[in-house]
């Protein structure tokens, strides 16, 4: 197969994709005057129309996606994206609304953030919530800000922030910016928070405890209110990550669980797309206490419709510009409407239902590492495979592919060797479910049989396996202009 | 409306093979204290003709579509080719991951690759990472940047910097020891050269200042750049405005050791506010630093050119909490766009537009700062931005100019102590010479 | 397999002594765990230790292993090479691979170290 080149190669002087129209006003003498204004730009693409569509398009070609099969990467809930989000989102409407403009001309805009707020409220038990932040990893950071200006008005900031061992990566760093030290809890046998180590580690210097529940197994913390109980009765809240809502949805609430603090990935749960890695979002919900303490601004409900409110003397500041990533908040609460409430229940339901099964069709030909029950993914190890065979989990991933699914995650959650973090979501048909489940079987018949077949793949892939090694010893991270010209 | 692809049958045998009865069966291991034991209270499932009904309500329900608008500030009304909306949309693009798994996202890392080369080009620097969240958040995380590269705890930050990027910068480096200081501005609108010599000092991580600034003021940042090396300390240089660096010289050849800012204007709509992108570069030196995700070229086993996320050890999934960052989604997508924006207007396309935002701003300065009791609040070189000084009240000024469709500008009362009569006016290429004609008449009307 | 004449430290650090010049590096053990090197960070010359304090790190494609100097004193000499070429840390750990070399503080700091056999009866604790 043919690689696209980049645009820089392709790339020929005087060739142009765009058309300014004439300048309308007269132009002025002068008005360059006191800037430093640059030559043309060294290297920048020169290209025509078609060229440009055709280079994208067969970018696009290389590029596995949910719309095209089974993508199973756990702990990021690859659901199926509804087109009508799409179309609502690019709304003039919605779409070309100024940020700055005044309240009265944006009631459309603010109800959409009121709303969405309200549902997520009730989707989770909390009493508020900001659409502010705009992945995950930006929601942590503003919980864990909330919790420290909640002690900070207490009269006590504290110190230190625990976090189990199967803990995103996300989270200790979240924790580190807020100001915290961060001290690692290990794990029970069963993988889930080990009650007696938290109870011998919770103290007075300890801010708060994050969890992801389910957790990074897949796992129910069956443990949750008992956990709340041991880090509430020492003055500390309970964080809770909320990346794997999926298993919950409309089944049981964090607020209800004794969750301070939660945020939630409106990318993951409520079905906005990754769009290759972002826009995301994360909103953040809280407790009554922490209400003072959200970013500012916050929608409120005025006389007149919706406003938004500047005034919060104890509000920890804004974590980014404006009110978050918006469009991806019209879509989250496009697919809330579209769902009511026993489709929000379902979401949770045949997801569990989906992973459960995936899991009993595969337990035996590959490793479970834990066995306590699944919720929304599962995850099994290499260790049968690579015991006898010396295949890995990233053989047996990068084999699937060869198949035409995307592998599951890989190495995470660290207390896991070789991991297979498969998550299925709710949308995938019992035919797609069934064929990767067949795949899988067949991959480890083939780890039997020749080994050296998954060692090489994939081997119908537009690249094959690349060395990430090289890319790192010698970074190479912008095309440059051939010495030779 | 469902979007569940199990019918009843294979539900019932999917069941059966799993072992239970029922789907509720599958959460006895929830105890039954934290089960919900209702529905939630949430509206009835809609069909899409309903949904679609009901949200382009709510779309409708905005009417700032109908006024003539001239607000900028950080967020701009620039014209997006079609090819922009039509190749992102691409199903491909929009539904995968993060390119975890090179061999199967080659279109999406070639996008970054390509995206990583555009604005090293732009910004005149020698790396980029592959997005931030917005310019926001690029102008925090490049504070706390400078601060790990110097080990110095002070952090100068131009007062003409907009004010929701001071905010973040604020709320980022509040509980990790850093000082930030403001250095005010002159008549210019530009930063206090003296005042910024004077509070540079040993102690000094660097300097973040933004061209053009928030009031739409080109800077010196060459002078600045020398006041920060001078005492060895960085220069990070801010654009709000990226389409700036279509025309005006780049910033890293003028000395910025980072630059980053808001991309928005790259094929992004208003979009109230986002999703946006943040950008940033650095020189070399500093990659090791650099916040975010970075694409890089290899090879295959076969020796074919090919690309993957790398440097990952900056990253919180294996540094975790001595991370660069704590960034993990970014805004990917929208970079995307961005390089799809960049590569369609070329090096021609995207200098003429620069030109025609500075020349309709240039007229719409001079034909508004004709009205009687009107002038430029700074005599600085600007843009497609300025300030103008009213003889009344802007707040009021600008209500009296929506009452005549027109949004004129962003009253700056609430932003700087005594700017009540201020008012930011931002004027792009797609105003026409008739609409700013329009904003000269109405403003004259409303302040006779 | 590991020098007879070389200290080591229980994180996998090594030390090989020449009067007061200490040259310090990982073991051959410590570089099959990290996988294939990317990356070394080193310190500034001139810059003075103590005992247990980070030299710098270690970077493969997917880890990160901090160094930690073995003894006290001030840094020498680092080796430029791996800046280069950090794969001689995976090639040659006890001799190419080497990092920094210190002028050492205190030669009681040795007291502390095991010697190459009794790394080698600690390794075969680690693995079994």
């Amino acid at each position: 197969m043919i690689r696209e080149p980049l645009i820089f190669e392709l790339s020929a002087k005087g060739k142009r994709a765009y058309a300014m129209p004439a300048l309308d006003v007269p132009e002025a003498k002068g008005a360059l005057d006191g800037l430093a204004v640059r030559d043309g730009i060294e290297g920048f693409p020169e290209a025509s129309e078609v060229e440009i569509v055709r280079h994208f398009t067969r970018l696009s070609q290389q590029n596995y996606c949910v719309d095209e099969g089974f993508y199973p990467l756990g702990s990021c809930t690859m659901k199926y994206n509804p087109k009508i989000n799409e179309k609502i989102a690019a709304l003039p409407g919605f779409a070309g609304v100024h940020p700055y403009a005044p309240a009265d001309t944006v009631q459309g805009c603010l109800e959409v953030l009121k709303r969405t707020e309200d549902y997520l409220c009730e989707i989770t038990g909390f009493e508020a919530f900001t659409l502010q932040p705009s992945a995950g990893a930006q929601g942590e950071l503003t919980g864990i800000m909330l919790i420290r200006a909640a002690l900070a008005k207490r009269g006590n900031p504290r110190k230190v922030v625990l976090i189990p061992d199967s803990a995103h990566g996300t989270n200790p760093s979240s924790a580190h910016l807020s100001g915290y030290a961060v001290q690692e809890i290990k794990s029970n046998p069963d993988g889930g928070i080990d009650l007696e180590e938290l109870a011998r580690c919770m103290n007075e210097d300890v801010a708060a405890l994050m969890v992801t529940n389910p957790n990074t197994l897949g796992v129910f913390e069956s443990n949750i209110r008992r956990a709340a109980e041991i880090v509430h009765a020492k003055g500390g809240f309970l964080y809770m990550d909320g990346a794997n809502m999926n298993a919950l949805t409309g089944i049981a609430r964090p607020g209800d669980m004794g969750a301070d603090v939660l945020h939630v990935n409106l990318h993951k749960t409520f079905s906005t797309p990754h769009g290759g890695g972002g826009p995301g979002s994360g909103p953040v919900g809280v407790v009554k206490e922490m209400v003072p303490f959200l970013p500012t601004p916050y929608v409120v409900r005025t006389a007149n419709g919706y406003g938004l409110d500047d005034d919060r003397p104890d509000s920890i500041g804004r974590v980014r510009g404006f009110y978050g990533n918006f469009l991806v908040v019209v879509k989250a609460l496009t697919y809330i409407l579209a769902l009511g409430p026993e489709g929000v229940r379902e979401i949770a339901e045949i997801a569990v239902l989906n992973a459960n099964y995936i899991r009993k069709s595969l337990e035996g030909i590959y490793n479970l590492p834990y066995d306590a029950p699944s919720l929304h993914e599962v995850v099994f190890d290499d260790k049968i495979q690579k015991d006898a065979y010396g295949v890995t989990n990233l053989d047996i991933a990068k084999r699937l592919i060869d198949y035409g699914f995307h592998p599951p995650t890989m190495s995470f959650p660290l207390i896991v060797h070789g991991a297979l973090m498969i998550e299925p979501t709710e949308t995938e048909s019992k035919r797609d479910l069934d064929g990767f489940i067949e795949t899988m079987k067949t991959i480890a018949e083939e780890a039997k049989a020749d080994a050296g077949l998954l060692k090489a793949a994939p081997h119908h892939s537009f690249v094959r396996r690349l060395d990430e090694t090289a890319a790192a010893r010698n970074p190479v991270l912008k095309w440059e202009k051939p010495k030779s010209e | 409306m469902s979007y569940i692809a199990l019918s009843d049958d294979d539900k019932r045998e999917m069941l059966a093979r799993v072992g239970v009865r029922t789907p509720a069966d599958l959460f006895h291991c929830i105890p039954e204290g934290v089960r919900l034991r209702r529905l939630l209270n949430l509206p009835p499932a809609m069909a899409e003709p309903e949904l679609d009904r009901h949200m382009s309500g709510i779309a409708a329900k905005n009417t700032y579509g109908d006024y003539l608008s001239f607000l900028g500030a950080g967020v701009y009304d620039h014209f997006i080719p079609s090819i922009v909306d039509s190749l992102s949309s691409r199903t491909e693009f929009v539904t995968p991951y993060t390119p975890y798994q090179p061999e199967v996202a080659q279109g999406t890392l070639q996008a970054i690759f390509e995206y990583q080369t555009l604005i090293c080009q732009l910004t005149g620097l020698d790396v980029s990472n592959a997005s931030l969240y917005d310019g926001a958040h690029a102008a925090a995380e490049a504070v706390l940047m400078i601060h790990r590269l110097t080990g110095r705890n002070r952090i100068l930050v131009a007062r003409s910097l907009h004010p929701q990027y001071r905010e973040t910068i604020r709320t980022y480096t509040r509980n990790v020891g850093l000082v930030i200081e403001e250095v005010g501005y002159g008549t210019c609108g530009g930063l206090k050269s003296a005042e910024l010599r004077e509070k540079m000092g040993d102690d000094v991580a660097g300097i973040l200042v933004q061209s053009p600034n928030f009031f739409g003021v080109v800077e010196d940042l060459k002078a600045c750049a020398e006041t920060a090396h001078a005492r060895k300390g960085l220069l990070a240089a801010v654009a709000a405005e990226a389409l700036s660096l279509g025309l005006l010289e780049a910033p890293g050849k003028m000395g910025a050791d980072i630059v980053c800012g808001e991309a928005q204007s790259f094929g992004l709509p208003p979009a109230f506010g986002g999703p946006f992108l943040g950008f940033m570069a650095c020189a070399k030196a500093h990659l090791r630093q650099l916040p975010g995700r970075v694409a890089g070229q290899t090879k295959d086993v076969d020796g074919k050119r090919g690309f993957v996320l790398t440097l990952s050890t900056r990253e919180q999934h294996i540094r975790r909490e001595k991370a660069t960052s704590n960034i993990c989604s970014n805004q990917a997508w929208c970079a995307l766009r961005a390089t799809m924006f960049l590569e369609t207007l070329g090096r021609e396309g995207l200098r003429e537009m620069a030109l025609q935002n500075v020349h309709k701003a240039k007229y719409a300065a001079t034909v508004l700062s004709k009205i009687p009791g009107v002038k430029l609040r700074f005599s600085g070189p600007f843009f497609n931005e300025f300030v103008l000084d009213l003889p009344k009240d802007a707040a009021a000024a600008a209500a009296a100019l929506k009452a005549k469709g027109i949004l004129g500008g962003l009253p700056l009362g609430g932003f700087e102590p005594d700017a009540a009569k201020a008012l930011l006016v931002a004027v792009t290429e797609v105003r026409t010479k008739a609409s700013i004609d329009r904003l000269a008449a109405a403003l004259e009307e409303v302040l006779r | 397999m590991y020098p007879q004449n070389f200290y080591f430290t229980k994180d996998h650090e090594w030390v090989a002594v020449d009067g007061d010049t200490a040259t310090i590096g990982i073991s051959d053990f410590a570089q099959k765990q990290l996988g294939d090197v990317v990356f070394v960070e080193q310190p500034e010359i001139g810059k003075v230790l103590a005992v247990h304090q980070t030299i710098g790190s270690i970077e493969s494609v997917k880890a990160v292993s901090e160094v930690f100097a073995p003894v006290s004193g001030e840094v020498t000499a680092i080796n430029a090479e791996l800046g280069t070429a950090p794969e001689a840390v995976n090639q040659d750990p006890h001799g190419k691979g080497w990092i920094i070399r210190l002028k050492m503080a205190n030669q009681a700091d040795l007291g502390a170290l095991m010697k190459a056999a009794d790394y080698e009866k600690y390794l075969e604790g680690l693995t079994h």
